[in-house]
């Protein structure tokens, strides 16, 4: 397997079947895939993907260009420099949730970074009703300060009622 | 003493059921003594199961005394036959393994159970766990079983929902 990695990123409306005729093409042209993460956004269908093999950006566009358009998906091809086995294990978990306004990803993210907090996975959905919203954010990472000063640095966002979870991670190895 | 190697997936021996101990004997606490060394020697293992090195016995070896923060726990145990008897509650933790490395993944276990089980002696014991050592009691005594953490391992999302339940039961073990 050659060292090159691709990240390839595909948008488009959600339909079943999409990952399963990208990975198909892939694999037929003997594209092996790294790690992956596909999510569902606002009923889009999301997709990134390191791809790895003995190919060119051209290459990689014409063989997907029969199912980007079949699917009426948008596809960009980056470079990029990777490794694999390269893991790292969250120490922190915060959790905030609250009546969804602009600015509250910002506003927590900015604590945490303050702190030099590493985010090393961020989810945030927005959940209850069209005329109740609820934001949630999900955010594990490592932290280089005690769960108490992280605490102290989301207090004031705490105080404007949305809720605020600092949870340890402690990974159990066996 | 010796320190065994360990099996990693994709070995297919990590999903044999392991037989349960029927001889306390000196060979059988020798065989311990190893497992406690190769578990020692990985890295940073909590807990390790007989299967693990390729030894298809009902034996398990947690030690929950080491966390970054104090935890619940009755120190180093060796559990022969375990056994859990009661199961309550459910919370999502990270979990690793070293028959898998590279990988950790959030997995749903039982927040309180009842065990039982032997010491290499063939004295029996029993426990209360909770938290991370009932959590490493399951996960050694599912490689018993020939289970791995990845079988088990929920998606991040599914995860939102789980953990919402996981910290009102931390904070009112706190209060």
């Amino acid at each position: 397997m050659s060292d090159k990695w691709w990240m390839l990123t595909l948008i488009g409306r959600d339909s079943p079947g999409i990952v399963a005729a990208v990975t198909r093409a892939l694999a037929k042209a003997g594209i092996t895939l790294g790690e992956t993460s596909m999510l569902r956004l606002g009923g889009n269908f999301t997709v990134m993907m390191m791809v790895s093999g003995d190919t060119d950006e051209e290459r990689l566009g014409s063989l997907l260009a029969p199912v980007v358009e079949q699917r009426g998906l948008r596809l960009h091809i980056d470079p990029i420099e990777a490794e694999l086995h390269q893991h790292l294990v969250p120490n922190v978990q915060v959790t905030v949730s609250g009546p969804d306004r602009t600015g509250m990803v910002a506003q927590v993210t900015s604590a945490l970074a303050e702190g030099g907090f590493n985010i090393l996975d961020l989810e945030s959905d927005v959940a209850g009703t069209p005329r109740e919203p609820l934001y949630i954010i999900q955010i594990s990472g490592i932290a280089v300060e005690p769960v108490e000063r992280i605490e102290e640095r989301l207090a004031a966002i705490r105080d404007t009622g949305i809720s605020v979870n600092v949870v340890p991670v402690d990974t159990y190895i066996g | 003493m010796a320190v065994l190697e360990i099996l990693k997936l994709p070995d297919p021996r990590l999903k044999q059921v392991s037989e349960p101990v029927t001889e306390f004997d000196d060979a059988l606490r020798a065989f311990i003594d190893d497992l406690e060394e190769t578990r020692q020697n990985g890295p940073a293992a909590v807990g390790i199961a007989a299967p693990q090195v390729g030894v298809f016995k009902r034996v398990v070896i947690i030690d929950c005394s080491q966390t970054r923060k104090p935890v619940p726990n009755h120190g180093h145990l060796i559990l022969v036959n375990p056994e859990i008897t009661h199961w309550e509650g459910f919370e999502a933790g990270r979990e690793g393994c070293l028959s898998v490395p590279d990988y950790t993944g959030n997995v749903i276990r039982a927040t309180r159970i009842h065990l039982e089980a032997f010491d290499p002696w063939g004295n029996p014991l029993a426990f209360d766990m909770e938290g991370y050592e009932a959590r490493a009691a399951q996960h050694e005594i599912d490689h018993l079983d020939g289970i791995l953490f990845v079988d088990r391992v929920v998606s991040r999302r599914t995860d939102l929902f789980r953990r919402k339940v996981y910290q009102k039961g931390g904070k009112s073990k706190k209060g």
